[in-house]
């Protein structure tokens, strides 16, 4: 059961028509098509190698498709560098955390205060989006003056890594997050602490898509899912229907031929 | 002795910082005179001994002062550019750059002197940032390839072509009034490059630039073009360069193909190395060690590079953090005797 059914479904924000990389001889992504809608929670599954953080790199601009199209807002930005993608409002972490590792926690989260998209609004005297920071830090659950701000983010065990990309995606106030396996490596208990953050984002009007592997936590907040298998959309639709699929159940359990 | 004797005194050695340092670097708590002057010389000495030496020393020791300070300054610049992630083998590229262009002024347009070196010192580092802009996509050693093959390849296409006087160099350039104004000149300038700098990296903007360094997907990811801020870091860097080598033109009122030579690309590059890099403090410590003491060498004659060459890795060996840091340790880790009650 989808947590956020009858959810209203606003304005169409991203539109992916025949998405294609080819690597090499390797097709990492095929044709892909869909649809995503403001204020929508896309989960994008499928299994390793399957093509889902090649799309996700697609979208944000870090690789250059070999066919297809991308559009935001209606605005054509396939192929665009990623930092002005960034700037139109898709924020996106990555699979293996990249924080800047000698800064302090916190000083991390300045970089996108920095952005052209954010600049005027986080204040301009030194300082200044220092405790904007903060305030984001304390958003996604860092203890507020607690030392952990002031560490340097390579320090810093996982779970907060993983809070850290998300309040960097806070800094930018992107209107689409694409978080590429969030949930991975988090105990039951950082999860249980992590998902109010994302339905408190789903709250705002944030649209989000995460690349997820831990189906189960995925499932209760998921509107859709969007199945991919050696770089096609095998299926797309509400969680419950998607897993009943026949092609989905090969994908993720094999053929027994 | 008795744990919970009430008044028998002990003492106990205690660091010197403790009780100064509250919480953060920058906040301090000074209860006495003395601890105000351990933490205010370690700044302040140098400032005042650069603005002093040039009372003190002989002529030929202020010569090795200016040489010793551009050196300085252009290891400052180097430091700078490693901030950002970039490691540049051919600050002689930008040094070289600016004292052409110096020199070009003055010879073609018969411009004075306080128009030369400001005008070469802007063009300077917009040809510098021009000219790499190609290889900013370039990371790690790419990068360093380049930076220093360029400066050569600018050596012999002077010497090909003949441009710029060639082989021959531009000679009967302008030169400085006097030798104090040049003291003072490349003295302040160096503070000014110092502070400047030190300044820059703690801003925002600095910050950014640091994180390029840290991770440049992450930064683009956030909205930043870095090839637009690694640009204005080439320029900042390439400025810097340029303005020694147009003070340098001035200087020996003439420029030459030697204004390309490697010794302006590695010797900033081991001076920081030497003093230790991040910090710039270390930087211009290392150009005060390694350039006078290859002065002081001349004395022996032949065998002078080869104990040079033994000292730079007898540093490099013994103390691979770099001078500065392994001074500024030891400065934090001084004592005291303190009487404790127990």
């Amino acid at each position: 059961m989808s947590g956020t059914t009858g959810i209203q479904k606003g304005e169409l924000l991203l539109k992916v028509r025949g998405l294609s990389k080819n690597f090499g001889g390797v097709r990492a992504v095929i044709e892909v098509d869909f649809d995503l809608h403001q204020g929508e929670l896309l989960g994008l599954i499928g299994p390793n190698g399957s093509g889902k953080t090649t799309l996700v790199n697609l979208i944000t601009g870090f690789v250059k498709p070999s066919g297809g199209r991308v559009e935001y807002r209606g605005k054509n930005i396939t192929g665009l560098m990623p930092y002005r993608i960034a700037r139109l409002g898709i924020a996106r972490t990555f699979q293996m955390a990249k924080p800047f590792a000698d800064l302090p926690a916190f000083k991390n989260i300045v970089i996108p205060l920095f952005s052209p998209r954010v600049r005027g609004l986080s204040g301009g005297r030194y300082g200044d989006r220092d405790s904007v920071a903060k305030d984001l830090l304390e958003d996604v659950g860092f203890e507020r003056d607690s030392s952990v701000t002031f560490k340097a983010a390579g320090s810093l065990p996982h779970g907060y890594l993983k809070r850290l990309e998300l309040a960097k995606c806070l800094a930018l106030r992107a209107d689409l997050i694409i978080l590429d396996e969030l949930f991975s490596g988090l105990s039951i208990a950082e999860l249980a602490s992590i998902v109010p953050i994302i339905e408190k984002m789903m709250m705002e009007g944030k649209t989000i898509i995460m690349i997820e592997h831990r189906l189960r936590e995925l499932f209760r907040i998921a509107d859709r899912v969007l199945v991919l298998n050696f770089g096609q959309v095998i299926a797309d639709g509400k969680p419950a229907e998607v897993m009943e699929s026949d092609d989905v159940k090969h994908a993720y359990l094999g053929t027994e031929d | 002795m008795a744990l919970h004797g009430g008044n028998v005194k002990h003492k106990r050695r205690e660091r010197i910082d403790r009780g100064i340092k509250v919480r953060s670097d920058d906040i301090f708590a000074l209860t006495s005179y003395r601890e105000f002057l351990y933490v205010s010389v370690p700044p302040v000495a140098p400032v005042i001994l650069l603005l002093a030496l040039p009372l003190i020393l002989p002529l030929y020791w202020q010569k090795v002062l200016i040489t010793t300070s551009v050196f300085a300054i252009l290891a400052l610049s180097w430091d700078f550019l490693v901030t950002v992630g970039m490691v540049s083998l051919g600050q002689a590229l930008f040094f070289g750059i600016g004292a052409y262009l110096a020199g070009y002024l003055d010879i073609r347009f018969a411009l004075p002197i306080w128009t030369t070196i400001p005008l070469a010192t802007l063009v300077g580092g917009l040809l510098s940032a021009i000219l790499l802009l190609p290889v900013l996509r370039l990371r790690g050693v790419y990068f360093s390839m380049v930076t220093l093959v360029l400066p050569l390849m600018f050596e012999r296409t002077i010497e090909a072509t003949g441009w710029f006087g060639g082989t021959e160099g531009l000679t009967g350039l302008k030169s400085f009034p006097n030798i104090w104004i040049e003291c003072y000149l490349i003295v302040i300038a160096l503070l000014l490059v110092f502070f400047g700098l030190r300044r820059l990296v703690t801003t925002d903007y600095g910050l950014v630039l640091t994180a390029i360094k840290n991770n440049d997907r992450a930064v683009m990811s956030g909205g930043i073009n870095i090839y637009w801020m690694k640009a204005q870091a080439l320029f900042i860097t390439g400025s810097i360069g340029a303005f020694c080598g147009a003070f340098m033109t001035h200087v020996y009122s003439f420029v030459g193909m030697p204004v390309f030579a490697l010794d302006y690309s590695i010797l900033p590059l081991a001076s920081a190395v030497v003093g230790g890099m991040g910090t710039f403090a270390g930087s211009l410590l290392g150009a005060f060690i390694l350039v006078p003491l290859s002065e002081a060498l001349r004395g022996i004659g032949g065998l002078r590079t080869v104990i040079y060459a033994v000292s730079l890795v007898v540093f490099i060996v013994a103390i691979p953090e770099g001078i500065f840091h392994y001074v500024q340790r030891k400065y934090q880790q001084f004592e005291r005797w303190a009487e404790v009650e127990n």
